[in-house]
């Protein structure tokens, strides 16, 4: 029993890492660099948004996904300690 | 009250507080001096990992860089940040679950050979050490431009500092001093800038300044576009590297960010595998109000140094122009007699050469701010040098005394005995470090690329494989640091230092230059292992368990 519960976690968290992965690359990988010249025709105030994301954008994206992923994780613990110990 | 006055109390005050604190924090144990006990609070090891992770580099040299690079200075902001994601995600709550003192710990017991270990051991060794050699030279370069004493004095001084509370302390002292002197840097590196923020732009912060428009209306990025257009420079938001190199040197950034022992081994000192995560994000947060901060002081210090000395009367420059000057870090060569100071891209016109540090040392001067600011800005280059240096040193020592000593030499030594070599080792890493800060081996400035690159290409696959690849064994691991690591020393000795026949940048490997090489290093280890893996028993059983029971963190 225990050992199926730790593939579910475990199951689940590769999940969440997928998810939150993919965004990380999208932000500074994607808009950032290969897609920064099509984003510069935009402008945020003063920013070109391609540039933006480069050098403010993506890092925020980056402290929040570590946020989230904090909370995702701490649910799932809690989830998964309450059915251990059931 | 004098400028020289200030600076002596701000650089006392701190210094004294550094060493109170290493007194107050002695460590007892091994595991006091290797982990801090694993005690720390998570906001705690949040502030600490800033501070060891931002180095005399970030806090004096970046703003610069992108100030003259301008949109490819994001491969600095993007990489040194989004290191920090995985970090959290891939590494951080594993191996705090793991839960031994070392990377060379993980790599020896996950891959059950002390091959392995050696091999980790042998590159948390080079990647210290060739980032510690230059914080070591960043402490004297600050002591010799604010204190005006000699760089070697500068640099034995900041030694004994370092010595006291690395020594004394391990890292419970360590922690506890980087902790107050991310306070310190972080104060002394916003002051000025939310200063110029509101001189420049009426907003009080610098996020959000540097998008604005100056007090002529016209927004600060395009009048520095503009400006950059007409001396010949590019344009500063758009980039001059290729687009593959940029996508390379940043990913190589963030995977070395993530690969680097001495960060790694933070997280080793908090309690539990959920305060891991929780101060990782601390740590990006608190890293992240410098990184988003860095990119508006670049443009401000442009705009300002632009508007204030292009076509001007040489000799009607306001005074930092002199005393700078002084220093070397400006020089003027009036090409055209003209008496005015062209400042322009094309090296045969242009008459003023900046040194980029200028930019973030020079820019409470330029911007008018009273003395202590400066004062505290020299105080904050040096939190940042020394705590970067201390935590570099903590590595350097627990892989002699732990994973060589302990683990492989004298298996037998007693808890005292280990405590003793610990600190004996330290205190040789010191002198080293200080040696080289002293005698700088010409390449340091080449070398921190290195690290970074060294740490992507050994470091970062093995773990992140170590946790997501149960089947991974120890040949396929061994083997693909040692091709990793390799193939990138060759790259960068051929490519930096003329060894193996040199080469110019249109021999680089698909274009990518040195410092996007890690990339490629990386994904040549990962490739090897996997390959080798295929073809070699899987590991032993206890292994597989092991590796299981780190994914999930124990029950509470």
């Amino acid at each position: 029993m225990n050992k199926k519960l730790a593939e579910e976690y475990w199951e689940k968290n590769i999940k969440y890492l997928i998810i939150l992965l993919s965004i990380w690359f999208t932000v500074s990988f994607g808009f950032g660099i290969i897609l920064v010249e099509e984003l510069n025709q935009f402008k945020i105030g003063g920013f070109k948004l391609g540039f933006w994301f480069a050098q403010q954008g993506s890092i925020y994206v980056f402290v929040a996904l570590i946020l989230v992923y904090i909370l995702l994780m701490n649910k799932l613990d809690k989830k998964f300690n309450s059915k251990r110990s059931s | 009250m004098s400028l020289q006055l200030w600076i002596w109390l701000m650089v006392g005050v701190t210094f004294t507080l550094y060493i109170g604190i290493a007194i107050w924090s002695k460590a007892g144990s091994t595991k006091e001096f290797y982990v801090a006990g694993s005690g720390v609070s998570p906001i705690a090891n949040g502030m600490a990992t800033a501070a060891d992770w931002m180095s005399a580099a970030s806090f004096i040299s970046m703003a610069g860089l992108i100030s003259f690079m301008g949109y490819d200075g994001s491969v600095y902001l993007m990489g040194w940040t989004g290191g920090y994601v995985l970090l959290a995600l891939l590494l951080a709550p594993y191996l705090r679950k793991f839960g031994k003192f070392t990377v060379p710990d993980f790599i020896g017991d996950r891959y059950y050979s002390d091959t392995a270990r050696v091999v980790a051991v042998f590159c948390a060794l080079i990647i210290s050490f060739t980032y510690v050699a230059g914080q070591m030279r960043g402490v004297g370069l600050v002591f010799s431009r604010y204190l005006e004493v000699d760089i070697n004095t500068g640099v034995i001084i900041g030694m004994a500092i370092v010595l006291f509370y690395a020594v004394l302390g391990g890292m419970k002292g360590i922690t506890y001093t980087q902790v107050a002197q991310y306070c310190v840097l972080i104060f002394a590196f916003m002051v000025p800038a939310i200063f110029i923020s509101i001189q420049i732009t009426g907003n009080p912060i610098p996020q959000i300044g540097f998008g604005s428009q100056g007090t002529d209306g016209i927004y600060l990025l395009d009048k520095l576009d503009s400006l950059s257009r007409e001396l010949g420079f590019h344009e500063y938001t758009s980039g001059s590297k290729s687009k593959l190199d940029v996508f390379f040197i940043t990913a190589a950034l963030m995977v070395g960010t993530a690969g680097l022992p001495h960060v790694i081994v933070r997280f080793f000192t908090v309690q539990k595998v959920r305060d891991a995560r929780k101060s990782a994000g601390w740590a990006l947060l608190f890293i992240a109000i410098l990184y988003t901060t860095a990119p508006a002081i670049a443009v401000f210090a442009r705009i300002n140094l632009i508007e204030t000395v292009s076509e001007k009367r040489y000799d009607e420059l306001p005074g930092w122009f002199d005393n700078w000057e002084k220093t070397g870090l400006l020089t003027f060569d009036d090409k055209n007699k003209d008496g005015l100071v062209q400042y322009v891209a094309d090296p045969q016109l242009n008459e003023l050469i900046i040194d980029r540090d200028i930019m973030v040392m020079a820019n409470p001067e330029i911007a008018e701010l009273p003395n202590w600011v400066i004062a505290l800005l020299a105080a904050g280059a040096l939190a940042a040098a020394l705590s970067t240096a201390a935590g570099l040193l903590l590595v350097i020592s627990a892989s002699v005394s732990h994973d060589l000593i302990k683990k492989i030499i004298k298996p037998d030594v007693s808890e005292k005995g280990e405590l003793i070599a610990a600190r004996v080792s330290a205190f040789f890493a010191v002198l080293l470090a200080g040696y080289f800060g002293i005698n700088p081996p010409g390449f340091v400035a080449a070398t921190v690329a290195l690290a970074f690159g060294l740490a992507a290409a050994s470091f970062f696959p093995a773990i992140v494989m170590g946790i997501f690849y149960k089947r991974m064994n120890k040949e396929g691991a061994v083997s693909g640091m040692i091709v990793g690591l390799f193939l990138m020393l060759f790259y960068m000795t051929k490519f930096k230092f003329g060894w193996f026949g040199g080469g110019t940048s249109d021999e680089w490997w698909f274009g990518v230059s040195p410092e996007g090489f890690g990339t490629f290093a990386m994904l040549a280890n990962f490739i090897v292992s996997i390959t080798i893996c295929q073809f070699t028993v899987a590991p032993p059983k206890e292994i597989q368990e092991l590796v299981e029971n780190i994914r999930i963190p124990s029950i509470e």
